[in-house]
């Protein structure tokens, strides 16, 4: 019977009872909560990328002579790039896993795709070794800078989402999710995938654009 | 009905302190938040005595060298803004939107408390700043490079990074607040309460969020880029290497033109909660009030370049008209007010008399903030005290009111005793007196050329008298907050008993036992309207049920 329809037929002196009325519907609060949380992400990348455009607008030409083409799209990065694409799909597929209640084939995908960002990370920071050898560093003019700060918060977020990972890895070990009760992972997954578009945005704007 | 006695509370809570420093209960975070940014509103209070103190007379007298006077008026302000007002009014709804809206606690408890637990931690790191060489941040409390940057003439002391690291803890603070608040009120509702049954505070609220949730990660974005410029040798804002200075401002003002609505909507929530109660009938224009407030929260994010008229690189047209443009919601809101008040049975309980004096107050601010939107008028009046009657019009006279008004309201309801109406009344008129004395002359001292953010000025300039009265009006206000906090201590211990519904309330608050249960409610209330609780009072006579089963 819906709050309504009681009215209408009870003693309308009678209180509801509460716990007949906070019914489960809609989206979960932690996914909502983790898709607010993106919101405010994208307004602070946001942040940084107007700094970048605004930077690149005013100082030509863009990049400095001297790193006329370090930025090279066909060179490691490209597979740092294929790699954390990849490890979306990974990361979806553990989620139709878990939603079927395979649980093997969650931590399976999972396990995956927590590997496949930390040899991302290891590869972002091979390559800014690289870069540092041919003196690009954080002080070098605007460009440098809005490179290292874009990338180096992209790759913190990284960071966060492989320990992220971490925890629903061990979580899906211990048996905690199931096909009813698995809103952590949904909400990882999110996260996962929002810094895997953050990352195809840096690439095109940094290396293509 | 859920107005009279309840089920006796078997407690949940821990004993003592242990249970204070560990609380998940939005109440009793919602009190700390409270008293905590009441503690930090009397230190931004004590540094703008010393500014005031300072501007009485002509000449250094009160401080050895300008440095220390643009630590005060840096300090002051940010104190003010980002751990009094925001957090005060934050505080506020913590209390009170779950209650509001029939829920038990807000929907991440946890995560409620380590918004809380930011606060204190990030007030003692901007304070610490004044204990470091080279003192506290002293660049205003907009930072503006090449001031906030790293330089012979400039900010050279970890006082300006402590700065920015206190303010990225605000900002996350305020971020996980204001998702909190989303995912509350959209997934904890009661059954029966219909987005359009939500009280006005509950609105607010809402639409403060979203604010907080697009705005603040900017502003970090734009603190973080000065951190690295500071301290890593990054060039966004540093012209020599490239960099372009006004970028920060336009990163900065970003955040900080929708933070004056997260200052001021929350407040306009509270006096639509207590205009309505205290001339016993129902806010005019409901819904209009809450397209208003929706239409000012989306006219808030384009109006931000207004601040940076004189800086030459904005489109003055758009903005101007934005900013005239965003006067219409407010003037819809002034109009919902008045109306209400017409013609209703008032009753000049304190609650209502700090209402209307946010009522016009902040119809003065109004109107002075809608002179600076004209471009020219803007170019004369940039950086005078003209700017900084303006904004304490808003912000004091606006939002302090509010918040006055809220404490008073809700007292009873967090503490189960009354304050004491004579002391209020004592508190008010010194408030309002003290408050029009400080800030008024400051419109005459701005058109007559004073500019803002000096500690000294010519004793030829026609400006001592205005500034002695506006210091002399700044110690009243100081003096003001002493039968308040005289008022809640003696209160606490031999107030009246409040009973559930001390005010004849109409939200879903006032159905529950004063202090709550920590669950919150027993039972509820039908909701059948915006004013459950009247509605149960006064024998449901609603629309729905005039119209009978269908």
């Amino acid at each position: 019977m819906t709050a309504d329809a009681r009215a209408l037929t009870a003693d309308p002196s009678a209180p509801l009872v509460l716990q007949e009325g906070h019914l489960a519907r809609g989206i979960s609060s932690p996914i909502l909560g983790m898709l607010l949380f993106l919101t405010s992400e994208v307004m602070f990348f946001a942040g940084l990328f107007a700094a970048y455009f605004s930077t690149r607008a005013a100082d030509q030409p863009w990049p400095p002579k001297q790193f006329d083409s370090i930025l090279n799209p066909l060179s490691l990065i490209l597979v740092a790039t294929v790699i954390l694409i990849s490890s979306s799909f990974t990361c979806q597929f553990a989620v139709w896993s878990i939603r079927r209640g395979d649980r093997t084939g969650f931590i399976r995908n999972i396990s995956v795709t927590f590997v496949l960002g930390i040899v991302f990370l290891l590869l972002q920071a091979y390559d800014y070794t690289l870069l540092f050898g041919e003196g690009m560093t954080l002080g070098s003019g605007p460009f440098g800078t809005t490179y290292f700060t874009l990338t180096g918060f992209h790759g913190a977020h990284v960071f966060g989402g492989v320990l992220m990972l971490g925890v629903i890895l061990y979580r899906g070990m211990a048996g905690q999710f199931s096909s009813r009760h698995h809103d952590a992972v949904e909400a990882v997954s999110l996260y996962w995938h929002f810094v895997d578009i953050v990352w195809i945005v840096l690439f095109s704007v940094l290396y293509l654009l | 009905m859920a107005t009279h006695a309840l089920a006796p509370a078997t407690t949940a809570y821990r004993p003592g302190l242990y249970e204070w420093l560990t609380t998940t209960d939005h109440k009793k975070i919602g009190i700390m938040y409270v008293i905590n940014s009441f503690l930090f509103f009397l230190i931004g209070g004590f540094f703008a005595l010393g500014v005031r103190a300072e501007l009485a007379a002509p000449g250094l007298q009160i401080f050895t060298n300008e440095h220390v006077y643009n630590e005060f008026f840096s300090i002051h302000a940010t104190v003010m803004i980002f751990l009094f007002i925001i957090p005060m009014l934050a505080g506020l709804g913590n209390y009170a939107v779950p209650l509001m809206i029939g829920a038990p606690d807000m929907a991440f408890p946890r995560v409620n408390a380590l918004s809380f637990w930011m606060l204190p931690l990030a007030g003692m790191l901007l304070l610490a700043g004044f204990l470091t060489q080279g003192g506290a941040a002293a660049a205003g409390w907009t930072s503006y490079p090449p001031l906030s940057e790293v330089g012979p003439t400039k900010s050279p002391g970890p006082g300006q990074d402590l700065w920015i690291v206190a303010l990225t803890l605000i900002g996350t603070s305020s971020i996980l607040g204001g998702i909190n608040f989303l995912v509350t009120i959209f997934k904890m509702r009661a059954p029966g309460m219909t987005l359009f049954r939500m009280p006005i505070m509950v609105w607010t609220m809402l639409v403060t969020s979203v604010l907080v949730v697009m705005a603040t990660p900017v502003l970090t974005s734009a603190l973080v880029m000065l951190f690295i410029d500071r301290n890593y040798g990054g060039h966004f804002f540093d012209p020599t290497h490239g960099g372009i200075v006004v970028l920060y401002q336009n990163l900065f003002w970003f955040y900080s033109h929708p933070a004056v609505y997260v200052m001021v909507l929350p407040a306009m929530g509270v006096i639509s909660e207590v205009l309505p109660v205290f001339s016993r009938k129902p806010l005019f224009g409901y819904k209009a009030f809450i397209f208003a407030t929706a239409g000012i929260g989306a006219l808030g994010f384009s109006v931000w370049a207004h601040h940076m008229f004189t800086t030459g690189s904005v489109f003055l047209p758009f903005f101007s008209l934005m900013t005239f443009l965003i006067a219409v919601p407010t003037g819809v809101k002034m109009f919902n007010w008045v109306a209400t008040i017409f013609r209703g049975k008032l009753s000049f309980s304190t609650p209502f008399i700090f209402a209307i004096g946010f009522l016009t107050m902040f119809l003065i601010g109004g109107i002075n903030g809608a002179f600076s939107a004209a471009v020219p008028v803007d170019f004369a009046l940039h950086d005078t005290y003209f700017v900084v009657a303006h904004l304490h019009y808003v912000l004091f006279g606006g939002s302090v009111f509010g918040v006055f008004a809220g404490i008073y309201y809700w007292f009873p309801k967090m503490s189960g005793r009354m304050l004491d109406e004579t002391l209020g009344k004592v508190h008010f008129v010194l408030m309002f007196v003290g408050f029009n004395l400080t800030f008024f002359p400051m419109h005459m001292l701005g058109l007559q050329g004073m500019p803002r953010r000096i500690a000294d000025y010519a004793s030829n300039a026609g400006w001592n008298d205005w500034n002695l009265l506006a210091s002399i009006g700044g110690f009243i206000i100081g003096t003001s907050i002493l039968p308040f906090i005289w008022n809640v201590f003696v209160s606490l211990r031999n107030g009246k008993i409040a009973g559930d519904d001390p005010w004849e309330g109409n939200t879903l608050e006032w159905a529950t036992s004063s202090p709550p249960p920590p669950y919150n409610f027993d039972r509820l209330p039908e909701i059948r309207s915006e004013r459950p609780v009247f509605d149960a009072r006064h024998g449901r006579l609603t629309p729905h049920d005039e119209m009978g089963p269908a």
